[in-house]
């Protein structure tokens, strides 16, 4: 049996990450990510890899873009404000079809904002993350565990898909500690026939780029990488049901938040209410798979999200109208509490008790 | 069993980040409280911005305990700092228990008060966690300790095995932990003053010598670092 080990979910992104076979990381400190850059800065080099602190978050991200380039599994990690900072090289990166771990652990927002955790970074990762049409592979863990096992395989996607991925968490996630079993190191990384690496007279350049002065050529791009994210849509979409079979009211929530909501969810069917939970693991592709489905057998849906309505927006094209989506959350790096998730829960329960007379 | 009675008044509880150290300093000052007038907890750590002593303030100064904070704990805004009010700690005829950042870097903020601790009769633990990564190996568990005195230019008296995996910790999880808290105290030359054992375990694990599940100078504790959705009352 793989023993458990207590770690901070910081120090376990970072963990995984070594594990998967990243060997250059690339990070600036910012609170509540920080631990995740000591831990490198102690573990990278015994792992034989690089542990860079760049002079900034920009910095980072274009030395990611060349490592990955170079064909390397390569890292940066940040915190809400830093990853605003990275949103242009990400798009260098997208628009190089290039792949790559970006890691943000949210804090409240926006500006400066505070260190307290938060998911305001939403529809930053999922919609707009830097300029030009693109999209990024996002990951939402709710466990130390799953932080560990969404990096080891975002790497996976990040090469299968020739794409940046995000890990999306938040900073109570970060700081919190729980048991993890760590994977087994990879041996085998996949082959990059696209890579940089000096053709010795022996094939054509490669070239990494996304600067393309014709539009018929950038459009080609463009078209090109939405037939790929087309098919990551039909192949991916990740999410996790619970007790949503006889659900009247189904609740979505994500990472953090979606803790607070599965608590709230027990309490609520002590109390005989018929609720169940979806946790969409991936939020791009949204799991409208899985949402639509629900849309189809409950009376209510409601999302708890920690900002000021977001993913809620992803919900209603799911659902499509076909019944009312509620949201309910708090923001500044409030966490909501099960009772008052209870509470949002049993307004609508009572509003639908109120329809049925 | 462990009597909490026979700790130090002057207690600094120091170790890896994520051993324990606030909720074992909480449960310390506590249980100080039923011999002391006054019972102070010093939240020293500058490093941590979430899960620390100075979350549990109002619940504290219900039961007697005063919480010294860094002048911004609790604000959010990030300024490692310390309050000036910790010198009431080394004025009060109470007790007093520092509740120490992680690590060689947490310590470092200890070593501003080493001179005037070092005056005083006092314990320093290092507390350590046989299921904490990286320092989960005897060898490792020892080679921390080296950094934190550097750190703080103080000594630690004792050794505290806080052996656990959070919500997941059972009777077996403590009591295979025991083997690497002797180990460790041993190889530090240190007291293993005692091993710390989640409340609901009480009843499969016992402090009388001999009997099944024993574990020597038991220090049952409460768990009250805890994340939100674990406060579901």
């Amino acid at each position: 049996m793989t023993e458990k080990v207590l770690m901070k979910g910081n120090e376990a992104l970072a963990e995984a990450a070594i594990r998967a076979g990243c060997r250059f990381f690339f990070g600036y400190p910012i609170t509540p990510q920080t631990e995740l850059a000591a831990y490198m800065a102690k573990r990278m080099g015994k792992a034989g890899g690089v542990y860079l602190q760049a002079e900034s978050e920009i910095a980072a991200i274009n030395m990611v873009y060349g490592a990955s380039a170079a064909g390397k599994r390569a890292m940066t990690s940040s915190s809400s404000p830093g990853i605003s900072l990275k949103g242009e090289g990400i798009s260098y990166m997208a628009g190089a079809d290039l792949p790559g771990v970006i890691i943000n652990v949210q804090r409240g927002g926006p500006g400066l904002g505070g260190i307290q955790p938060s998911q305001s970074d939403y529809f930053q990762a999922t919609r707009a993350t830097g300029h030009g049409d693109f999209h990024l592979i996002v990951l939402a863990p709710s466990t130390v565990q799953e932080m560990t096992d969404y990096v080891f395989r975002a790497f996976d996607l990040a090469d299968e898909y020739r794409m940046p991925v995000m890990i999306l968490a938040d900073g109570m996630l970060g700081q919190m500690m729980e048991p993890v079993v760590l994977p087994e190191p990879k041996t085998e990384l996949p082959e990059k026939p696209w890579a940089v690496t000096g053709h010795r007279g022996e094939r054509p350049h490669n070239v990494v780029n996304s600067l393309y002065l014709k539009p018929e050529e950038l459009e080609d791009t463009n078209i090109e990488r939405f037939e790929r994210y087309e098919r990551i849509k039909a192949a991916e979409q990740r999410a996790e049901e619970y007790l949503v079979d006889d659900a009247d009211i189904v609740v979505v929530a994500f990472g953090a938040s979606s803790r607070i909501a599965r608590s709230a969810v027990n309490k609520a069917r002590e109390k005989g209410i018929k609720v169940g939970l979806i946790r969409p693991i991936t939020l791009w592709p949204f799991p409208v798979n899985a949402i639509g489905a629900a849309a189809d057998r409950a009376k209510a849906i409601l999302t708890v999200e920690m900002n000021m309505g977001q993913m809620v927006e992803d919900v209603r094209l799911a659902v499509c109208g076909r019944v009312p989506v509620e949201f309910f959350g708090r923001a500044g790096g409030i966490i909501p509490t099960p009772v008052e998730t209870l509470a949002a829960i049993e307004r609508i329960a009572a509003s639908l008790e109120g329809g049925a007379r | 069993m462990f009597d909490p009675h026979d700790i130090a008044r002057f207690t600094v509880v120091t170790g890896h980040y994520g051993s324990g150290k606030t909720n074992l300093s909480i449960n310390l000052a506590l249980d100080l409280a039923a011999f002391y007038d006054e019972v102070m907890l010093v939240d020293l750590d500058v490093v941590n911005p979430y899960f620390r002593s100075s979350d549990y303030t109002s619940m504290l100064a219900e039961r007697g305990v005063r919480v010294i904070s860094p002048t911004f704990a609790g604000t959010t805004l990030d300024t490692p700092s310390l309050s000036g009010a910790v010198s009431a700690a080394f004025d009060t005829e109470g007790a007093v228990v520092f509740d120490v950042g992680g690590d060689d870097v947490g310590a470092t903020a200890l070593g501003r008060y080493a001179k005037e601790i070092a005056s005083i009769d006092h314990e320093m633990l290092y507390v350590i966690n046989h299921y904490r990564n990286l320092t989960a190996e005897t060898a490792e568990a020892a080679a921390l300790l080296a950094e934190i005195e550097a750190a703080c230019h103080l000594k630690a008296t004792g050794v505290v095995n806080n052996s656990h995996l959070r919500d997941e910790t059972t009777a077996q999880t403590v009591l295979h932990s025991l083997g690497f808290a002797h180990d460790t105290a041993a190889l530090l030359g240190l007291p293993l003053r005692f091993t710390t054992i989640p409340e609901r375990l009480a009843a499969e694990l016992s402090g009388t010598a001999g009997a099944a599940g024993f574990v020597e100078n038991a220090y049952p504790i409460t768990i009250h670092v805890r994340t939100p959705w674990e406060d579901a009352s």
